[in-house]
């Protein structure tokens, strides 16, 4: 157990800036998330965490101390691999054991802690196995093991689950999530899917060419994203963006999406928007906060009529498009509510969870 | 694994779905398969063969021109016995050789392993033009280098005696044996994922540590591989030997033969052609032993 604290971390490969400047703490027992495209860095961070990379410039604290010149092997960290990176002329006791054996545990301490960790995975009938005579998912649960047994101070994952199929990816991620509660470690578990990164997390660090764009809990990164990479990262579907104009009005301001429809802005957000008011602004709104017509449970909400592009059904909800304004965008409604492809259609935008970006910036204002 | 098994289970109830018949495609198949190997085992294979069958004729049936070149008409030791008793094939020859091939195969390999791990992994400046500038090294011919090899074998010679022993040899093979096995070595490296091996580093081994435990044991079929190679190339080397040694008792089997063998315009057919059957023995004891590790694939397993 130990708080990680990244200082103005950087990683150059020759030009090419992986990691810009980024600073981060991560607590004690805490399961963070770092999250982002492809290339974002959020890999390099994770490797450089654990010493498998160099750093160009910055700190890195384990603990109270800087690891900066410490091997790999003096870190106490344990790292679960993309493709499990399994010792293939070791069988699965062999594996597990490995770590321990190199620092000379006591033969019974690796027999206790390998049992126990095979029991918690359940993989305990697999342990004479050879990697070879595993399926994906059994090699999946030894590399997890592997780094149970060795009760390291840091847990790192670098996106663990993105071998397996859909089905056994949600079992294995509950495991994960079961594993962290009983086992307590701090652990900083790399993803490019978001869905993992906000159902295992306790924090999300959303990364962008090498830098963090957000860093929150999974419910701050979905209601208040602070910029628009944030705000289309995280959802899924991702949220709608409009390009539109602040426009003033009699009675405040108002999206105006097209010369025919505007949209007014809830008198709570009038100040906060007032200083862009005339401004080319990107409007983002949820397809959750797209529904059927529904009566209004606040002022805030607002009716508009489309007609339906195209209907995708998820069973508990229809996902519809239409365009509004010159832009398509997606609903999220009721199955027994939606009208036919072609046909118009009512809808209820609730404006109060709408999100203004100022595309100079990026920023969500 | 599964899938070779898969793959049985799915002929095998193929099979069972015909009644257990084979059928006469499949048959056909195998004919022309057999059919296409047989110009090839003709040349890989006749040498050998008038070498077994000339070993064993009599001194009278192999000048007999009326007689078929190609059959014995029975079984005559005395080429084997002349070996014994005339030469020094066993006592000398197939002892030296024995000792020069496998301590410069030791020393190749190991020499190679490291140097091989060294291109494949770290990162150093030239590190690619090091690669490049090994194989080159493999490329110059040994008709060429061993010219400048003699200068360096006198010069040493000159401080502790080294010409005329198998010494000479066992310094001067590793030459072309480490650039062929670091060049073999580096693309085996290569194919073993770099995880396992970053793995090790947290499970708390040094470079060394999990060179030893865990990327060798990974690279045992390239390894062995190497030491095959070598063992076959300095077992069968003849120009260094030739040019390094003249005293009969320190030759090789390879000059040995060819000049104890071979007296002017006389030649014993019979005992050259036994002494290279004997000399063949050790190379193909060798591949039967290690041909199993060498064809089995150890890596499976370690990645997705």
């Amino acid at each position: 157990m130990a708080s990680i604290k990244l200082t103005n971390l950087w990683k150059h490969y020759g030009d090419v800036q992986a990691v810009r400047g980024i600073n981060l703490d991560i607590g004690h027992n805490e399961f963070v998330a770092l999250v982002g495209p492809s290339g974002c860095g959020k890999t390099t961070t994770l490797r450089m965490i654990a010493g498998l990379e160099d750093i160009t410039g910055g700190e890195i604290e384990i603990g109270e101390n800087v690891v900066n010149e410490v091997p790999p092997k003096d870190r106490d960290i344990a790292m679960v691999f993309q493709n499990y990176a399994l010792y293939p002329h070791m069988s699965v006791y062999q594996n597990m054991s490995f770590g321990l054996k190199i620092r000379k545990t006591p033969k019974e301490e690796i027999d206790k802690r390998v049992q126990m960790a095979a029991e918690i995975l359940n993989i305990s009938e697999l342990l004479e196995r050879r990697p070879a005579q595993l399926s994906g998912g059994q090699r999946q649960r030894v590399a997890m093991g592997r780094a149970i047994v060795r009760d390291p101070v840091v847990f790192l994952f670098d996106e663990p689950l993105s071998n397996l199929d859909a089905k056994l990816r949600v079992q294995m991620r509950t495991e994960i999530k079961k594993i962290h509660q009983r086992v307590q470690t701090t652990v900083v578990y790399v993803t490019h899917d978001q869905v993992e990164a906000m159902t295992l997390a306790d924090r999300i660090v959303v990364m962008n060419e090498g830098v963090i764009e957000q860093v929150g809990t999974p419910n701050e990164m979905y209601s208040s994203p602070k910029t628009h990479f944030v705000a289309s990262f995280i959802g899924s579907p991702s949220m709608n963006f409009m390009n539109c104009q602040l426009a003033k009005t009699a009675g405040g301001l108002a999206v105006r999406l097209s010369d025919d429809l505007s949209l007014p802005v809830p008198e709570d957000r009038t100040a906060r928007y007032a200083p862009y008011a005339d401004k080319e602004m990107t409007f983002g709104i949820r397809p959750e906060h797209v529904t059927e017509k529904r009566p209004h449970a606040n002022g805030a909400q607002q009716d508009i009529d489309a007609n339906v592009n195209v209907l995708e059904p998820m069973g508990v909800d229809t996902m519809v498009f239409f365009n509004l304004g010159p832009t398509e965008i997606c609903a999220r409604a009721e199955p027994t509510s939606v009208s036919e492809v072609g046909e118009t259609m009512g809808f209820t935008v609730s404006m109060d969870k709408m999100h203004l970006i100022d595309p100079s910036t990026g920023a969500v204002v | 694994m599964s899938s070779n098994e898969m793959t049985g289970m799915t002929t095998s109830s193929g099979e069972a779905l015909q009644e257990n018949r084979v059928p006469i495609w499949r048959l056909r198949k195998a004919a022309a398969n057999y059919i296409a190997l047989i110009p090839y085992l003709a040349f890989a294979l006749f040498p050998f063969y008038i070498i077994a069958i000339t070993s064993i004729k009599s001194k009278q049936e192999i000048n007999n021109l009326g007689e078929s070149p190609f059959w014995a008409s029975g079984i005559a030791v005395e080429n084997y016995t002349f070996l014994y008793t005339n030469t020094s094939f066993f006592e000398h020859w197939m002892v030296n050789t024995l000792i020069v091939t496998t301590v410069s195969t030791i020393i190749s390999v190991t020499v190679g392993i490291l140097a091989a791990y060294a291109l494949a992994r770290l990162k150093f400046r030239g590190v690619e033009m090091f690669g490049v500038a090994v194989f080159i090294t493999y490329l110059v011919p040994q008709t060429l280098l061993f010219l400048p090899l003699v200068d360096v074998i006198n010069l040493i010679d000159d401080f502790i005696p080294i010409r005329d022993t198998y010494w000479s040899l066992i310094l001067t093979y590793p030459t072309f044996l480490i650039p062929f096995v670091t060049w073999l070595l580096m693309g085996y490296f290569r194919t073993i994922p770099v995880e396992v091996e970053e793995c090790a580093y947290l499970d708390g081994c040094s470079r060394l540590g999990a060179l030893f435990k865990v990327v060798l044991p990974m690279a045992i079929p390239g390894i062995i591989c190497a030491i095959l190679f070598s063992y076959t190339l300095s077992w069968n080397e003849f120009l260094y030997s030739l040019v390094f040694i003249q005293d009969e008792y320190a030759k090789t089997l390879s000059v040995g033969v060819f000049t104890e063998l071979i007296r002017g315009d006389i030649y014993f057919w019979g005992s050259l052609m036994a002494a290279c059957l004997l000399g063949t023995l050790p190379i193909v004891i060798l591949y039967g032993f290690l041909m199993d590790y060498y064809t089995s694939g150890l890596t499976q397993g370690a990645i997705k």
